[in-house]
């Protein structure tokens, strides 16, 4: 199964140019193409999969070359397929997660006119980020990486009637080609380091680099994590990303591509190793970023907004997890499994309330949806009681993990990155609490014209499924750390180090924090009346509203120097460059003006000139003969 | 009697007749100035003939008589055409051709 | 002796007409000069020992060239004399000094060279001239005839105007002329039904009164007309001596 893994990216890429090319005629069926190339891929991996866990032991992987892509003397890359513990898990999460949002989507989408459109674009996503995954050296990584962008970009502005959304659609390109030059730049110094692009040597040849090159390069591998999975400083597409339809949210902008910088990161682990200062760095972004999420998550009234400042934050904690050295990785990707299903599972179900509710997305106008979307609310809640990180739930065996590793460490950095991840605990569970009550709980603030109801079965099952997921996942795969060891060919073994504080403590404090923000979250939006107008608030609410201004910041900082700039250059190459070769051929025109003049159209005149011509060629053949 | 003289006048007339085309606007009488220059160039070869005592400077002038007789032809050919044109052959009035 | 003679008298017979190039202002006497020239020349020739060229000179330039010259100036009007003053700035005189310069420096060369002329040279006699073209220039002489011809067609192709119209008849024109409702008779003659019977005396029609338009239009506008009413008063005036009738009476008296 693991030599036909290709196949797996190839059918949905295939179904993706069916559905594009055969036009309104596969309006009726292209929906289930879509749905079965996505099962297809599935249980491709799940071969793949089975057959790697039947070999047993620790599995290094399998390369698949398929056909040479650059050949060349200095720089030869073919295009190759990795199976290994860590890409399987990967086409697992995507190939899974992604089948049961096309369930979803076909109720979701029902009454699209550009249903077929939108799932050509889902299975172009997962072939993209399938070939993400599975790609055995950073050039065929970049194509997947591009895929992905492109697939995003074009359902984010899958509406792109609404001016708005298009715009969006624009800002997360634009910013995700800022992460992209990073990634570009990374490939162009590992290549004048080793020469190659491939994993394999790259990965064999990073320990013998400088330190220095593995920091700039791991830095440049930041930026693009940076960009794809929406951290600090370039979070500010993933809100309005928010802007494409919801299954895109759950399965792009929560499950699967915004957590494919975190695997760029684990999967370079040998480059991060060898470069400290660039894993503090990632930490440090990590927790920059798992705090502003939480303080956005808990200021915003859009449902969809809510959820995406949580998937920052949730990403935060995946980097932090990361930046932590061998010790994090397992953890990181053993979140981000989690995290993928019981965000999923939450996007759906704020899907699902919003169908429910005329598309309305502003929690203040839910409240008490408990009652007739009763399905909804307990595969939410199951999500809700994951994120928090309630034992035996999935979120508490990855999260407090990660808070766990979080401390261990000498000097600063345990209670620095330990303390923003505890916190971050406690903000997360005040946000998604809040979230909760607000949504299901409380009085009703419905606008008039909503009348809830539940959704139908093809919606309600995936979430179903995805609950279940979040529920038991976590329990399932920490049972005696089978995740860790599944993983370990792939981030190293991990050295058993204590933390600086001993782990009973940590698990206890981060329970307390969480039962806190909950309680607090509880008295405000649960059992308190919720204004249906937002009030005021105080400056950190007005702020964490409008994003921490990054847009403001964005526009400052880069946008209006960078005006300048390119207006300065406008005018240089307007004066002096176009300025140079304009005043020549003026110059000249001006010459062509004035000999025009000769030109008088008198035959004698020109005779005239034949005539003084010939005298002066004689006089000088006379006088030269003398 | 130096047969030099003859080419001295030859080269007279044919200053004369480079002049009258330069300075006569009448298209029919520049054309005779045209043809003077070409019986100037011919009187210079029957005295080269003559010079030389031999008979292809003659032969020489015979043809360009009958290149000259050609010419005329279609040059008065041309003269009449744009004389029906433009009921004038003035040769400064055709100035088409100004810059 | 003779043959210096003859330069000069050449010299004069072609120089002094050929200024009229210059400064003549009728074509015609013009072309007539020219003419006088290639006489003179053809009498070069036969100095300088090209009987048979000097022959041509006169039947190909004084026969046909000039006068075709001539007849082409009759068709675009022989009456136009030619303003001499210059137009173009500047041109008079750049084109005088030219000239000038360029006689002057062709006269230098040929002072310079000293050639010694054969006396006895071949004499450009039919024959010879004949032996010539035909064996060493025939090739030549053939191209040449091609030029003519060429010529001959070209020249035909730019003087031909295509008929656009079709043509008119005296009848054509008749018909067109009772179509547009013109009289279909004659007009009346002058002084038909007069006692007189000069151009200038209108007709006069059955009630005696004149018809003015009887008189030629050209006579009218000259004022050489006669006014039809003072006959009519001649002949009421019994004493006019012109007037047969009263005198008939007078002799029957």
């Amino acid at each position: 199964m693991q030599s036909l893994i290709w196949l797996a990216i190839a059918i949905p890429l295939a179904s993706a140019a069916i559905l594009l090319l055969a036009g309104r005629r596969a309006d009726a069926w292209g929906h289930w193409v879509g749905v079965i190339a996505s099962s297809a891929a599935f249980l491709i991996g799940a071969g793949a999969l089975m057959e790697m866990i039947s070999e047993g032991g620790a599995h290094p992987g399998t390369t698949l070359t398929l056909w040479e892509f650059i050949p060349g003397s200095e720089l030869s890359v073919d295009v190759g397929l990795l199976v290994d513990p860590l890409s399987i898990t990967f086409v697992m999460l995507i190939t899974f997660v992604g089948t049961l949002i096309h369930i979803y989507s076909v109720a979701y989408m029902e009454h699209d006119p550009a249903r077929r459109r939108f799932f050509a674009y889902l299975n172009l996503f997962i072939a993209a980020m399938l070939l993400l995954v599975l790609a055995d050296s950073y050039l065929l990584l970049f194509f997947g990486w591009e895929g992905v962008g492109l697939a995003s970009y074009l359902l984010i502005g899958f509406w792109n009637q609404k001016n708005e959304y298009a715009t969006a659609a624009n800002k997360a390109f634009v910013v995700n080609r800022i992460g992209d030059i990073g990634l570009i730049i990374a490939m162009g110094m590992m290549f004048a380091a080793f020469g190659a692009l491939d994993f394999t040597t790259v990965f064999a040849e990073a320990p013998e680099a400088s330190t220095a090159t593995l920091t700039a390069i791991g830095l440049a591998l930041l930026l693009a994590a940076c960009g794809k999975s929406a951290q600090f400083p370039l979070q500010s597409w993933l809100g309005d990303a928010m802007a494409g339809p919801t299954p895109v949210s759950a399965l792009i902008h929560a499950a699967t591509m915004v957590t494919a910088g975190v695997y760029l990161i684990v999967r370079s682990a040998p480059i991060f190793n060898g470069a400290p200062n660039a894993q503090l760095v990632v930490a440090v972004v990590g927790a920059i970023t798992l705090l502003l999420g939480a303080f956005i998550g808990m200021a915003k009234d859009d449902i969809k907004k809510a959820l995406a400042a949580s998937t920052m934050s949730q990403i935060g904690y995946m980097m932090l997890a990361a930046g932590l050295g061998p010790i994090g990785y397992a953890f990181a990707i053993f979140h981000l499994v989690t995290h993928g299903f019981f965000k999923a599972g939450m996007f759906l179900g704020a899907g699902s309330v919003m169908h429910a509710m005329n598309d309305q997305v502003n929690m203040r106008r839910f409240g008490a949806l408990r009652g007739v979307m009763v399905i909804t609310w307990v595969t939410f809640g199951l999500g809700w009681l994951a994120i928090l990180g309630i034992p035996p739930f999935s979120g508490y065996w990855s999260k407090d993990k990660i808070i766990e590793a979080a401390f261990v460490g000498d000097g600063w950095q345990p209670w620095v990155l330990g303390g923003a991840a505890l916190v971050g605990a406690g903000l997360t569970a005040f946000y998604m609490s809040r979230l909760f009550f607000m949504t299901f709980h409380g009085k009703a603030r419905w606008t008039d014209d909503a009348h809830p109801h539940e959704s139908s079965l093809l919606m309600t099952i995936p979430m179903m499924i995805l609950a279940v997921g979040s529920a038991f996942l976590g329990l399932f795969l920490a049972t005696g750390d089978r995740f860790a060891h599944f993983l370990e060919p792939v981030t190293g073994h991990a050295e058993h180090h204590d933390p600086v504080i001993a782990i009973p403590v940590i698990i206890g404090l981060t329970l307390a924090l969480v039962l806190v923000g909950t309680v607090i979250a509880w008295m405000k939006y649960g059992r308190a009346d919720v204004p249906e107008e937002a009030p005021a608030g105080s400056l950190v609410t007005i702020a964490a509203r409008n994003d921490f201004f990054q847009d403001s910041v964005n526009r400052a900082v880069f946008q209006r120097p960078g005006q300048h700039l390119t207006r300065t250059l406008v005018y240089g190459d307007a004066a002096i460059v176009d300025g140079a070769v304009n005043k020549q051929a003026r110059g000249w025109a001006r010459l062509g003006e004035s000999s025009r003049k000769l030109q008088t159209g008198q035959v004698r005149s020109y005779a005239l000139t034949m005539l003084v011509g010939v005298v002066l060629i004689a006089l000088v053949i006379v006088l030269g003969g003398m | 009697m130096n047969p030099m003289n003859y080419v001295i006048l030859a080269a007279i007339l044919f200053s004369i007749g480079s002049a009258a085309v330069l300075l006569r606007r009448n298209a029919i009488v520049a054309f005779m100035g045209v043809e003077l220059m070409l019986n100037a160039a011919n009187l210079a070869l029957v005295a080269f003939s003559k010079i030389y005592g031999h008979l292809d400077g003659q032969i020489m002038a015979f043809f360009v008589m009958v290149v000259a007789a050609a010419e005329v032809v279609v040059g008065l050919a041309i003269i009449i055409t744009v004389f029906r044109a433009r009921q004038t052959i003035s040769l400064d009035e055709p100035a088409e051709l100004k810059g | 002796m003779v043959n210096e003679v003859l330069f000069w008298i050449v010299a004069v017979m072609t120089v002094i007409p050929s200024l009229s190039l210059l400064f003549a202002k009728r074509p015609v006497h013009i072309a007539m000069s020219i003419v006088t020239v290639m006489v003179g020349l053809a009498a070069a020739y036969v100095g300088l020992g090209a009987p048979f060229l000097g022959v041509v000179q006169i039947v190909v330039y004084t026969g046909a060239v000039m006068m075709m010259f001539l007849f082409v100036l009759m068709l675009v009007g022989v009456d136009s004399t030619e303003d001499l003053k210059e137009t173009i700035k500047g041109q008079k005189w750049i084109a005088f000094a030219g000239s000038i310069g360029l006689a002057i420096l062709l006269i230098a060369v040929i002072g310079k060279v000293t050639v010694q002329p054969r006396n006895e040279g071949p004499v450009g006699d039919p024959y010879p001239i004949a032996i010539q073209l035909f064996e060493d220039y025939v090739l030549v002489m053939e191209v040449l005839g091609f030029l003519l011809i060429t010529s001959a067609v070209g020249a035909l192709v730019l003087t031909h105007v295509p008929r656009l119209k079709p043509r008119r008849a005296q009848v054509d024109v008749a018909k067109a002329r009772v179509l547009a409702g013109a009289d279909p008779v004659n007009k009346p003659m002058p002084g038909v039904y007069a006692r007189h019977n000069a151009l200038d005396i209108p007709a006069l029609d059955p009630e005696g009164k004149p018809i003015e338009h009887s008189v030629s239009r050209v006579l009218k506008i000259r004022s050489q007309t006669q006014d039809g009413a003072e006959f009519r008063a001649q002949l009421e005036d019994p004493g006019h001596p012109g007037n047969v009738a009263e005198s008939k009476d007078g002799d029957d008296k």
